[in-house]
């Protein structure tokens, strides 16, 4: 078991032409998982990396019974894209993008509300369950199967983190990027119910940023719903208010957001927080779960 | 993306919003000259991204045209919170019998557009928030429907309780601010205060409107009216690259592929008792180029005693971080140490690259960060 996605997964990619594309549809199909259609309007019947290509999401489904996408449009086609997927019975939408603007994703977010379709991100490195699958442009060379669950609202900081566990000899279950925006498809909590639901995942790492509540609402999650271990980082202890700190979710604004209010949530639920990402390994191991 | 106040209230105008005439002057002469076009009293107000103007006497209140230019002259130039006014905007004046305050803006927490209306105006809306809160009515925004003209409606009446005239007014101005707000793709639209003057009439006496800058790229004819005046250089230089880039006050340049490991960077800078000199994000598609303006920006700052590398390779790949790196020490003369710490994507290749300069390497984040640290102390 695992959470999202494994070996059953059968992954779309939107805009498999373009660039970034073709380039992790080849790290995909690479790293083992079954990449079964591609889709670029106006470019069906062609293949990419030996993938079919369509030109509209409901027929790559029809003719390659496709569960999941992943979407590396560019960000005024995002919102539409994510429509698409949804509207074909796509069950799981994985965004890429980066720079959808927030009103798109207010419709987005409304859009998916009492439907079964589950989307991650947007602005997010994806999902990845090691040794069986992976739907995004997480590096797979860094991942190890494993217990340890990991969900973040980074991307190159889920890597370090990542990879500090893999060189302490904590592999991972399954690990997933929320994505760094604002309003994304799936919350902390969503992923912390489903790490907690899930056999194979013993402790979870989570690491949050400054800005908005996710952090601390994830903390009461913890203490009310969860059994496993959790352990946190936060990035942005040393960051000032008001500015964006590259995410458009990344903001102090108005004295809430701060590092140290989500810390101090996190830590009076009961969680481990880090002070160094290079912390992490050493905490999930102390937690006795794995 | 900040606009200023007499652009908002273009886009105010043409969204159908009632405003009170008046231009922009960037001179006491212009400022004297609209004033006597409007012939009549005209308040003279200080066009700077940032609140407080009038607290710090950038709103001048002018019976004649020799006055306007006398303010003008006092408020141009003027420093209000680090922004110096380089426009004033020349409006007529108003008599004001009431101030309310109205506002749109996204909430995290329900992922919808709020609306907030208050009948305390012309004040800050998280005091009234913290000292009268039942002033405050909100109506989340269903993204379906946009404002219904019952939930504007609603607001109007609690602006102006049994005066349906004036409720009808104000609910009318708050179905355009709202779409104002969506047509521009905004992410704060705000009236504050909107009045009521002695005549009877609603209006929009100040304007304050913010753009997502995710939603720039479907209104090009926005980004004209970005103040490049007003922007630090090294920012807008940071922007055209399209690197995210925030000046700091320490001695350690970052160069960080990533927001969150860049944000993560400048906590373990400090957690080892340094400060980090700027936030730098270069993103996540490597290219030579962005790692020559990247250093570019942070060798213009002064304060900078060394430069830090920390690039974890995913979709950057590190041999490409490094032949930038190359390119800058061939071309310039860097003047400070330089440590990095390079791993993932075709590390080996960009350690080979790197044999060429003469750098501080580093296998870990804390390793680079520590040494780093030493370096500008040295």
């Amino acid at each position: 078991m695992a959470i999202f996605v494994d070996e059953n997964t059968k992954i779309l990619v939107q805009g498999i032409t373009g660039r970034d594309g073709a380039f992790h549809t080849e790290q995909m199909v690479a790293y083992g998982g079954q990449v079964v259609a591609g889709v670029t309007p106006g470019k069906g019947g062609q293949e990419q990396h030996g993938v079919p290509v369509f030109d509209a999401v409901a027929e790559g489904v029809a003719a390659t019974g496709a569960n999941t996408s992943v979407i590396y449009v560019p960000a005024p086609f995002a919102a539409d894209a994510i429509f698409e997927a949804t509207l074909a019975g796509i069950e799981l939408v994985v965004c890429i993008t980066e720079g959808v603007p927030v009103n798109d994703m207010l419709k987005v977010y409304d859009f998916l509300q009492g439907r079964s379709t589950r989307l991650i991100g947007p602005n997010c490195p994806g999902v990845i369950t090691p040794g069986k699958c992976k739907v995004g442009i997480i590096p797979g060379t860094i991942c190890e199967p494993g217990t340890v669950g990991v969900v973040s609202r980074s991307g190159t900081l889920t890597y370090e983190v990542v990879q500090a566990l893999t060189d302490g000899g904590l592999g991972q279950s399954t690990c997933v990027g929320i994505g760094g925006d604002p309003v994304a498809g799936t919350s902390f909590i969503d992923c912390l119910d489903a790490f907690q639901r899930d056999d194979a995942t013993k402790a979870v790492v989570m690491i949050g940023e400054i800005g908005g509540d996710e952090e601390e609402r994830a903390a009461a999650f913890i203490a009310e719903q969860m059994d496993k271990p959790v352990t946190a980082y936060i990035a942005g202890r040393a960051a000032p208010p008001g500015k964006r700190m590259g995410h458009a979710g990344a903001i102090i604004s108005g004295g809430s957001g701060t590092a140290a209010a989500k810390i101090e949530a996190l830590e009076a639920a009961g969680v481990a927080v880090a002070v160094l990402p290079s912390d992490i390994p050493g905490l999930v191991s102390r937690s006795g779960a794995v | 993306m900040d606009i200023h106040e007499y652009q908002a209230k273009e886009l105010f105008a043409e969204g159908g919003i009632p405003i009170l005439k008046g231009e922009v002057a960037r001179t006491a002469d212009e400022a004297e000259e609209i004033a006597r076009r409007t012939a009549g009293p005209v308040v003279v107000k200080a066009q700077v991204h940032t609140g407080g103007r009038g607290k710090a006497g950038g709103v001048k209140y002018c019976k004649t045209p020799g006055e306007a230019r006398e303010s003008a002259e006092k408020i141009l130039g003027m420093q209000i919170k680090d922004h110096v006014v380089q426009s004033v905007l020349v409006v007529e004046a108003a008599e004001i019998a009431s101030e309310a305050y109205v506002g749109i803006t996204h909430d995290r927490a329900t992922r919808k557009a709020l609306v907030m209306v208050s009948s305390e105006g012309g004040v800050d809306i998280e005091q009234v928030a913290a000292t009268n809160p039942q002033a405050i009515l909100k109506e989340p925004i269903e993204p379906a429907l946009g404002l219904t003209p019952g939930q504007a409606r609603r607001l109007g009446f609690h602006l102006y309780p049994r005066q349906p005239k004036l409720a009808k007014a104000a609910a009318s101005i708050l179905s355009k601010l709202a779409c104002v707000f969506f047509q521009h793709d905004c992410t704060l639209a705000e009236i504050n205060p909107l009045v009521v003057t002695e005549e009877g009439d609603l209006i929009a006496l100040d304007a304050k409107l913010s753009l997502d800058d995710n939603g720039l790229v479907r209104h090009p004819e926005l980004e004209q009216l970005r103040d490049l005046a007003a922007e630090d250089a090294a920012d807008a230089k940071a922007r055209d690259a399209g690197l995210a880039f925030h000046s700091l006050e320490g001695a350690v340049g970052c160069v960080v592929n990533g927001a969150g490991l860049a944000m993560s960077t400048l906590d373990v800078i400090e957690h080892f008792g340094g400060k980090a000199a700027n936030f730098l994000d270069i993103g996540g598609s490597s290219n030579p180029e962005k790692v020559l303006t990247a250093m570019e920006i942070i060798l213009r700052d002064p304060n900078v005693r060394v430069i830090l590398f920390n690039i974890f390779g995913g979709i950057t790949r590190c041999d490409d971080v490094a032949r930038g790196l190359v390119q800058v020490f061939k071309s310039t003369e860097i003047g400070v140490p330089v440590v990095i710490r390079l791993t993932g994507t075709n590390e080996d290749q960009a350690r080979e690259i790197l044999g060429e300069v003469d750098v501080v390497t580093e296998r870990t984040m804390d390793g680079v960060i520590q040494r780093a640290i030493e370096l500008a102390r040295a």
